[in-house]
């Protein structure tokens, strides 16, 4: 009885080590995969100068395709940038000056000047970017994207 | 004597693979048209190919494209070795995939089968993984784009889904840290899990006697050599000069270089998940690339473990098994187009219920509409004409992919600009 209390016991003991062994071996492995490989530029607060407030017409979109960002400047003389990314499977959407839209090559999603969903299958509105204005000029923060389901007053940034 | 020794060894590494004898029905060439052979040697094609690219080829996006150029134009066949990785690349994946429809027709899933059956669908996925790794490699807008949208397609797994795009990505867009990753698995990772379930699946099939037959015909017994090992010759032989023939007449793809800035338009995925990409243009991503193949693979692979054996050998299941799959295949021909159509035209459910989520609207409705319609096809099989559950799911199955074939289809060849509709030859 003894006897076989210990050789389970022992067995037990083998496949708990086997199992952290394989974990070892896995977590060991995933620390490679997903390490953050050396970024091109550090953009952690990274702020684009875009120009100045006065530079840019109302009622009109300015593409910013280095910063991957459009700025849009609405007729009511607000700021917003909107990402490049369409919502719905991150392919870089074109401003269509005829028709006063963003369309995505790749799905046939289009987006308002405010980046709102006209025709899906994009799923919400584009992310946008906060916009600072600052003695007279305008600077993206490209740090970090809003994601937002739909265009509220908030996102836009007056001079 | 020495000769006697040499001629042991062949014959020691041939019946390695095979028995002494097999079954004459068992090598009848429209038993497994020879498929997961020609599997297996597209396999070696390509590791003798892809080890010699790798030689040539840099995984960074400051130099990948020119090394790519680099094998092109300047190495001694250096395009030519590219081509026929690339073919072989291709036909590795629709010769897998015709494997996988041929051993689910004749009903080889069954015990002592089914562990192999997933092991299969396994090296199935593999294969597409591995393509789908090797894509990127090129670095060109045709690569960056497909795996920008592919790989995008998992932000909408909920919960984890952000996470392992980042993971897979190593960053937020597709980059160096994403090239070094899918050049790992396609050069390392994938190929040595693939040799080790290869062996597996091979082990596995002698294991169950060998490929599935009516039992009726396991006898009469033929020598395998030499009346099987002649046919796998003529098979591989006509196979590689196939796969050396379109290489020499067609010159794999390289556009311009990948620019994170412009997508092309259309900006399409690899041909392979073509129907996926169609199907996202009518269904939210959520059913499209998750629910829907989750079910699909899911469901095949608990299949033997949810009924008994069927008539394990026997095409189609029965007489009626393959007259339904004829008729269900039919139908989707007909129908996939029509519902894409339908669905392009005069389905707007995100205008009709505009306060739904767009989960709902767009995901949900469509979806739903959809599994109604297989439900009540399949209700009406059973009742007129008393299928059986066999039959049944090879209706279904037959449903799943004839439907994914047309969608494929017209999403290669009948998507332009903008993704519309276009005349193949428009383009």
């Amino acid at each position: 009885m003894a006897e076989l209390k210990r050789r389970t016991f022992i067995k037990k003991l083998w496949t708990i080590l086997g199992i952290a062994a394989g974990a070892e071996l896995l977590v060991t492995f995933s620390g490679f995969f997903g390490a953050k490989k050396k970024p091109l530029f550090d953009d952690s607060q990274h702020l684009i100068d875009a120009g100045k407030v006065s530079s840019f017409q109302l009622n009109s979109v300015f593409p910013f395709r280095s910063g991957k960002f459009y700025l849009v400047r609405l007729s009511d003389g607000g700021f917003m940038a909107l990402s490049l990314k369409c919502t719905h499977l991150g392919c870089s959407v074109m401003w269509n000056e005829a028709k006063k839209e963003f369309l995505c090559p790749c799905h046939a999603s289009s987006f308002d000047q405010f980046g709102e969903v006209i025709n899906p299958p994009a799923p919400r509105a584009l992310d946008s970017y906060p916009v600072i204005i600052r003695e007279g000029k305008v600077l993206v923060d490209i740090s970090k994207s809003v994601r937002r389901n739909k265009f509220e007053n908030s996102q836009v940034t007056y001079a | 004597m020495k000769k006697e020794r040499e001629s042991s060894s062949y014959r020691g590494f041939i019946f390695h693979l095979h028995p002494p004898k097999v079954s004459e029905a068992s090598i009848k060439f429209n038993r497994t048209f020879g498929l997961g052979g020609m599997a297996l040697l597209l396999f070696v094609l390509q590791l003798l190919t892809g080890l010699s690219l790798r030689m040539a080829y840099v995984p960074t996006p400051a130099e990948a494209y020119d090394s790519i150029l680099y094998i092109d134009n300047e190495i001694f066949f250096g395009g030519f070795i590219r081509n026929i990785h690339y073919w072989s690349g291709i036909f590795f994946v629709i010769v897998t995939f015709l494997h996988f429809v041929r051993v689910f027709y004749s009903q080889a899933i069954f015990v002592p089968r089914r562990i192999n059956w997933i092991i299969g669908m396994g090296l199935f996925i593999l294969t597409i993984f591995s393509n789908f790794t090797g894509y990127l490699l090129p670095w060109d807008q045709l690569s960056y784009w497909a795996v920008t949208v592919a790989t995008n397609m998992l932000t909408y797994i909920p919960w984890f889904g952000d996470w392992m795009l980042s993971v897979i990505r190593g960053g937020n867009d597709v980059g160096s840290a994403t090239l070094l990753n899918f050049y790992n698995f396609h050069t390392g990772i994938l190929p040595i899990l693939m040799v080790l379930l290869m062996i597996w699946h091979f082990w596995k099939v002698r294991k169950a006697k060998g490929v599935a037959v009516p039992a009726e015909n396991v006898k009469p017994r033929v020598p395998t050599n030499s009346d099987l090992l002649l046919k796998e010759l003529v098979v591989g032989l006509i196979l590689f000069a196939f796969i050396f023939l379109l290489s020499a007449l067609f010159s794999a793809p390289l556009q311009e270089r990948a620019n994170p800035a412009f997508s092309p338009n259309p900006a399409k995925a690899p041909w392979y998940f073509m129907g996926i990409q169609e199907l996202l243009l009518h269904i939210h991503p959520f059913f499209a690339f998750i629910v829907l193949p989750l079910f699909f693979f899911a469901g095949l692979m608990w299949l033997p473990f949810a009924i008994k054996e069927g008539n394990q050998g026997t095409w189609f299941h029965s007489e009626k098994g393959l007259k339904l799959a004829i008729q269900a295949a039919v139908l989707s021909v007909i129908f996939t187009p029509i519902a894409v159509l339908i669905e392009d035209f005069l389905l707007h459910f995100e205008l009709w219920m505009p306060a739904a989520p767009n989960a709902v609207s767009e995901g949900l409705i469509p979806m739903l509409l959809l599994l109604g319609s297989f439900t009540i096809y399949l209700w009406v099989i059973r009742k007129k004409y008393k299928a059986n559950i066999y039959e049944i799911i090879i209706s279904l199955f037959t449903i799943f992919i004839v439907s994914y074939i047309v969608l494929t289809i017209i999403g290669i060849w009948f998507r332009g600009e903008g993704m519309q509709f276009i005349w193949p030859w428009q383009n």
